[in-house]
């Protein structure tokens, strides 16, 4: 069955003819051309096509694109500005937070949704704690990045990389 | 995947009504579970029934002092709200300890509770399994069944129920509110979900067409004092080899209320009545705590790989009512 759909995609209206069985990671890899979400696991369980949906972080793959029709969908290729990198995108690169690269993408986003989360106060499971970002210990940072695997393990980096973006005002 | 129908609903009743015609029809949350299960090939709906954009996302207070929590309500959003998190916090630090931040802003109250078991062979379409295609047999009963059941399973089914939500909800005495053909039903959820029996493919109590529209909280002053701990092979974002959620009032060194569920062990979320009933009047102490745990498990039967759930679970337990007795006003 197709159904038609309409998607603002990094800040571009997008309309789109596909088969309601079309992932929103397929709607926008292999119709819309916008790569940066990538493929992993296909199953919601790595992370690497997570972009910002209406504001919040998602995984696109387990999201049927009809279902989102009308949605804003930010990918880690729309978060700079006027040739500007994004806070968390510029920290990534200061501090390696990567080597192949593959799941890059995804934690960006999933960092910016993260923070946004912060500052609204939502807690974790490591702690009821900060409401604001400044507080977030390397446990807290962690835990609200697990959901984003990282096979070549750059953890570590990717740790140091957010702590350092908050400090760069990656909030505001 | 299989072809499919899509339709959004616009009322509750109409989509109520579009998914009972057909008996091949499906409701669509947050869709974390039930995409996955269709790009596997273990459903194939015929229809999809869209129902996130009815009017269920609220948390509303409730006048005898509970809270009605709306169908639709993201897992994110619950766990964070204000009152959930001071009135019931086993409901919030269950929630917080499931899935991933992306999967939590997605997944749904009602597809939370409606998730299926993530038993391998029930996920893999090209083996045996009496629940994904009764009277095939079970996989996981001489197969790899470190993460099954040790308590309620049957010969067809020995597989355990995923949510952590589900058992938090269920130590916290949760009503399920549900619309049919005929109209509302109510459902105390310790009787929502099943244990497998001879029909492992009925995970609840629901019948086909039945929506999920709300979960109510009862008011209840001991669950202020509550928690949730999960044991699982990762610090984070994994299901849980066995999990607790408990609320322990203590008076005067005695327990005066408590109430207690077990995820990971079973096939529902494991509500331990033989546990609480040895608990009531009993001294505050981990003496106390290790009777009342080695009542519960002591009807428990271990599969050849998951022994080991037995002792974790009294062990799981008698921590949490411990640190549960730490907190607490003497």
């Amino acid at each position: 069955m197709k159904a038609s759909i309409t998607l603002r995609v990094d800040g571009e209206q997008r309309s789109l003819q596909l088969d309601t069985r079309t992932t929103l990671l397929d709607a926008l890899r292999e119709h819309l051309g916008a790569t940066a979400a990538k493929k992993g696991c296909d199953h919601g369980q790595c992370g690497a096509c997570t972009v910002l949906l209406d504001g919040r972080r998602v995984t696109t793959c387990l999201s049927l694109a009809v279902a989102c029709d009308g949605a804003t969908i930010t990918t880690a290729a729309g978060l700079g500005r006027d040739g500007t990198l994004h806070p968390v995108q510029q920290a990534f690169l200061d501090h390696d937070a990567l080597q192949c690269g593959y799941c890059t993408p995804g934690q960006i986003c999933s960092a910016v949704g993260m923070l946004a989360e912060v500052e609204a106060g939502h807690p974790s499971f490591v702690t009821d704690g900060p409401t604001t970002a400044a507080d977030l210990s390397d446990a807290e940072i962690r835990e609200r990045m697990s959901g984003n695997l990282c096979r070549c393990g750059a953890y570590v980096n990717i740790v140091a990389a957010v702590r350092d973006a908050i400090r760069r005002g990656a909030m505001s | 995947m299989s072809p499919f129908d899509y339709e959004r609903a616009i009322d509750a009743s109409a989509a109520v009504a579009r998914v009972s015609a057909r008996p091949n029809a499906v409701f669509l949350g947050g869709g974390t579970n039930l995409v996955d299960h269709m790009r596997l090939g273990v459903a194939r709906p015929e229809l999809v029934v869209d129902v996130t954009r009815l009017p269920f996302a609220r948390i509303e207070p409730l006048r005898d002092g509970g809270v009605r929590i709306g169908a639709g309500v993201r897992n994110s959003d619950l766990a964070a709200d204000r009152t959930i998190r001071s009135r019931y916090p086993v409901l919030s630090q269950a929630l917080l300890a499931g899935a991933s931040g992306q999967l939590r802003n997605l997944a749904t109250t009602a597809g939370n509770l409606l998730q299926r078991t993530r038993c391998a062979y029930f996920q893999d379409v090209t083996v045996p399994c009496n629940k994904r295609e009764p009277g095939s047999g079970c996989s996981a009963m001489e197969g790899h069944n470190r993460d099954h059941a040790i308590l309620g399973a049957s010969a067809q089914c020995v597989a355990v129920h995923p949510s952590d939500m589900a058992v938090a909800l269920v130590a916290l005495d949760a009503t399920v509110v549900v619309l049919g053909r005929q109209g509302e039903r109510r459902i105390p959820i310790a009787d929502f979900h099943r244990l497998p029996g001879d029909s492992p493919q009925r995970d609840s109590v629901l019948e086909h067409g039945e929506l999920i529209t709300a979960v109510e909280l009862p008011a209840s002053p001991v669950a202020a004092k509550s928690a949730y701990y999960k044991v699982r092979d990762r610090a984070s974002y994994a299901f849980a080899l066995v999990s607790v959620a408990a609320a322990l009032q203590v008076s005067d060194g005695r327990v005066e209320e408590v109430r207690i569920a077990f995820g990971g062990i079973a096939h529902k979320p494991w509500r331990a009545t033989r546990a609480e009933a040895s608990l009531r009047g009993a001294p505050a102490t981990d003496e106390s705590y290790r009777r009342a745990a080695q009542a519960e498990l002591a009807d428990a039967k271990p599969l050849k790989h998951n022994a080991f759930k037995i002792p974790l679970a009294r062990n799981t337990l008698r921590m949490l009512l411990r640190q549960l007795t730490a907190g607490a006003p003497t």
